[in-house]
């Protein structure tokens, strides 16, 4: 379990109104104020209830696989002669990502709240792989929505849904990506406010949805903590990961915000590069309202959404979640970017190295650790986030390195 | 600007019909030929005109304002030229009310008090914006009051009686009943629970309430128009101005009357739902 936030905290976040400084809030149409306000009434509950913690922790040991190792990756530290590095191996929670850990939470509350019907928005399918298994195991329907473009691109994502008696519905409006998914999710939502659960897949959307992922997520930290007080008998001097909407690095990072020694990087997708098309909503955009929530935003001099870019199908979203603005804005976490080419380096070097084949996400953090861990002392402990497998993405990354599969 | 809003609800008041509200999107397909279309909906019958402002991710719009939205961004359609053409209209026409219809974002990018300010000058009258509940009040409905724009509320199926005073707490100009819990041009609704649910805000508001949402012909204008102040047809518009376009999607001679055939025929619809009662 967490411990209580101290006086003065940097984890008391948000008010009331589901803000963090400026960021979040409660952007939605009014038919689904009434729903979004039930939700937070219950997670509330929820939060309170011993039986719900009981509950979860039992699926997370014997269903997810939890706790997930903190692994001293020795050869990779080698390599890079500094920091000691270790990988937080999300990646062999069950169905390959952090993702399950969110669902999971959400897909009880659902269950408690009596909802039959849930509906998800997905991009490179992993979260809505983790959406379709949760709702196989407890019966319930699932639908999720996906960017046509995405659909096509993700196959054997879109296939493994399906095998888990999940609705996969190709999304054809705007630019057919996890934006649109997202829009269209909302707009299922609104109109099936009866029986139907939005399990939200990441960090942003109105609150309550920020601060309750982030708690299903912060097992990561609190696993991390005290795995690190075993193994090296203090906490890390740095914790990395990698951002989209951010929900494993936020995961991470939540438990040691209050501790002034630990630095903090969140490393977003630049995709071509922060002068071309990118994903890095901190570092190429401005405050702006979507999706619910006021946060960073890749957007045009309108105010106007454009399209994120990354070679990785789940950072490759316009926005990021806006706990991650806020921490941005007042400096305790510093976000730093990766290039499509250096992810995939990366990706290639820790297969080789440790013989562990990062998610394409997973490896944008690796790449900012090559970078970083050379410049550290060896008695430097850094962590950082393996939030997911690569398997998924072997198909594409050999078709880069040019061999035909 | 409220005072244009509440002489066309008394003048329909007076003549003992509901008010006609459109909606079209501001640059669809063109600019120039939004402006014609503009000019042309009072004249076909239109009492209120509701102008959408195009968004890329309108998260509470069916497929058809949704395309009309993007068309009108392929041709450079911002809130600047949203602005200009509500300044062309008035230039000829100041009578009928204007209500801007959008989404958040690209009012904050403009500047909330920039936006205000610029929005009165050209002639609006009154606002609507989607993703703006009471509980971000702060953020432009009161600005907007203070600025002396009308903030037209939505209320809708899942608001319930517990909700329903502070969806109206600081409304004004109008209400707009959203007929059903869904997105634009989706389903249609049932006039019976609509009838009803008109009948329950009205009690707790003088303001006229409006009903939209699924409207799409004069039988449902005139079915609407039956107890509430004013119907809002918007998708069937936009979806004549769709169906108008050549292959390319370019505006052609029939678009504009495509659009006022429609207006006309909704207007006597909604003329006609108090006669036949």
């Amino acid at each position: 379990m967490t411990e209580q936030p101290k006086p003065n905290s940097f984890r008391t976040g948000p008010d009331d109104r589901g803000r963090f400084g400026i960021y979040g809030g409660r952007f939605v149409a009014e038919t689904l104020m009434p729903l979004i306000l039930e939700l937070e009434k219950e997670y509330e509950a929820a939060k309170k209830d011993p039986a719900f913690h009981a509950e979860m922790a039992s699926y997370r040991t014997h269903y997810i696989g939890r706790p997930s190792p903190l692994y001293f990756a020795e050869r990779l530290t080698d390599h890079l002669g500094g920091a000691k590095v270790y990988l937080k191996r999300e990646e062999l929670n069950h169905t390959g990502s952090h993702k399950v850990n969110n669902v999971l939470g959400q897909i009880l509350l659902a269950k408690r709240m009596g909802k039959k019907r849930v509906i998800a928005e997905t991009g490179a399918g992993q979260h809505g792989v983790a959406t379709a298994t949760l709702c196989a195991r407890f019966g319930l329907d699932c639908v999720v929505f996906m960017g046509a473009v995405d659909v096509a691109r993700q196959a054997p994502n879109v296939f493994r849904m399906k095998m888990l008696g999940a609705t996969v519905v190709p999304v054809q409006s705007g630019a057919k990506t996890l934006k649109d998914a997202m829009n269209e999710a909302l707009r299922d939502w609104v109109t099936n406010v009866a029986d139907t659960f939005y399990c939200i897949g990441t960090v942003a959307g109105p609150h309550p949805y920020p601060s309750m992922v982030r708690d299903f997520q912060s097992v990561i930290g609190d696993e991390t903590r005290a795995q690190m007080q075993e193994l090296e008998g203090r906490l890390p001097d740095s914790l990395i990961a990698c951002v989209g909407g951010g929900s494993n690095a936020i995961g991470l990072f939540h438990p040691f915000l209050d501790d002034p020694d630990v630095a903090i990087y969140g490393v977003e997708a630049a995709g071509f590069g922060l002068s071309g098309l990118n994903a890095a909503s901190i570092a190429g955009g401005r405050p702006g309202v979507l999706h619910g929530n006021r946060t960073y935003l890749l957007m045009d001099r309108d105010g106007q959404i454009e399209e994120g870019h990354s070679i990785s199908a789940g950072l490759d979203y316009p926005g990021i979640g806006p706990e991650h603005a806020w921490l941005n804005d007042i400096g305790r976490v510093k976000y730093l970017s990766c290039t499509d080419d250096e992810a995939v380096e990366a990706f290639q070097l820790l297969s080789k190295l440790e013989g562990i084949i990062p998610a394409l996400e997973s490896a944008h953090a690796i790449a900012k650790v090559v970078e970083l861990a050379p410049t550290l002392p060896k008695d430097h402990l850094m962590v950082v986030n393996l939030s997911g497998r690569g398997d998924k993405d072997v198909p594409q990354v050999a078709e880069l390195l040019g061999t035909s599969l | 600007m409220t005072a244009r809003i509440e002489a066309r609800f008394a003048l329909a008041r007076g003549e003992n019909r509901a008010a006609l509200v459109t909606f079209i999107t501001a640059g669809d397909p063109d600019h120039e030929t939004s402006l014609a279309i503009l000019k042309a909906l009072p004249g076909a019958g239109a009492d209120v005109i509701e102008l959408g402002m195009p968004f890329t991710d309108p998260m509470a719009d069916g497929p058809a304002i949704q395309q009309a939205g993007l068309r009108a961004l392929k041709h450079g359609e911002s809130v600047t030229t949203t602005l200009d053409l509500v300044r062309a209209f008035r230039a000829g026409d100041d009578a009928t009310p204007i209500v801007l219809m959008g989404y958040y974002n690209p009012i904050y990018v403009y500047g909330v008090d920039r936006f205000l300010a610029d929005a009165r000058e050209a002639g609006v009258d009154g606002l609507i914006v989607v993703d703006l509940p009471p509980e971000e009040d702060e953020e432009l409905c009161l600005p907007a009051l203070k600025a002396g724009l009308a903030f037209v509320r939505l209320a809708t199926p899942t608001t319930n009686d517990v909700r329903l005073p502070a969806v109206l707490q600081n409304t004004s100009g109008f209400v707009y009943y959203v007929s059903i819990a869904g997105i634009t041009g989706a389903a249609t609704p049932d006039f019976g629970v609509v009838a009803s649910a008109v009948a329950r805000i009205k009690r707790h508001t003088a303001l006229p309430v409006v009903v939209g949402f699924g409207v799409k012909t004069p039988e449902h204008a005139a079915a609407i128009a039956r107890g509430a102040d004013g119907v809002v047809v918007g998708s069937a518009l936009v979806d004549a101005v769709r169906t108008s376009l050549d292959g390319d999607g370019r505006a052609t001679e029939k678009t504009v009357s495509a659009v006022t055939d429609l207006v006309s025929a909704l207007a006597a619809g909604a003329r006609s739902g108090r006669a036949a009662a």
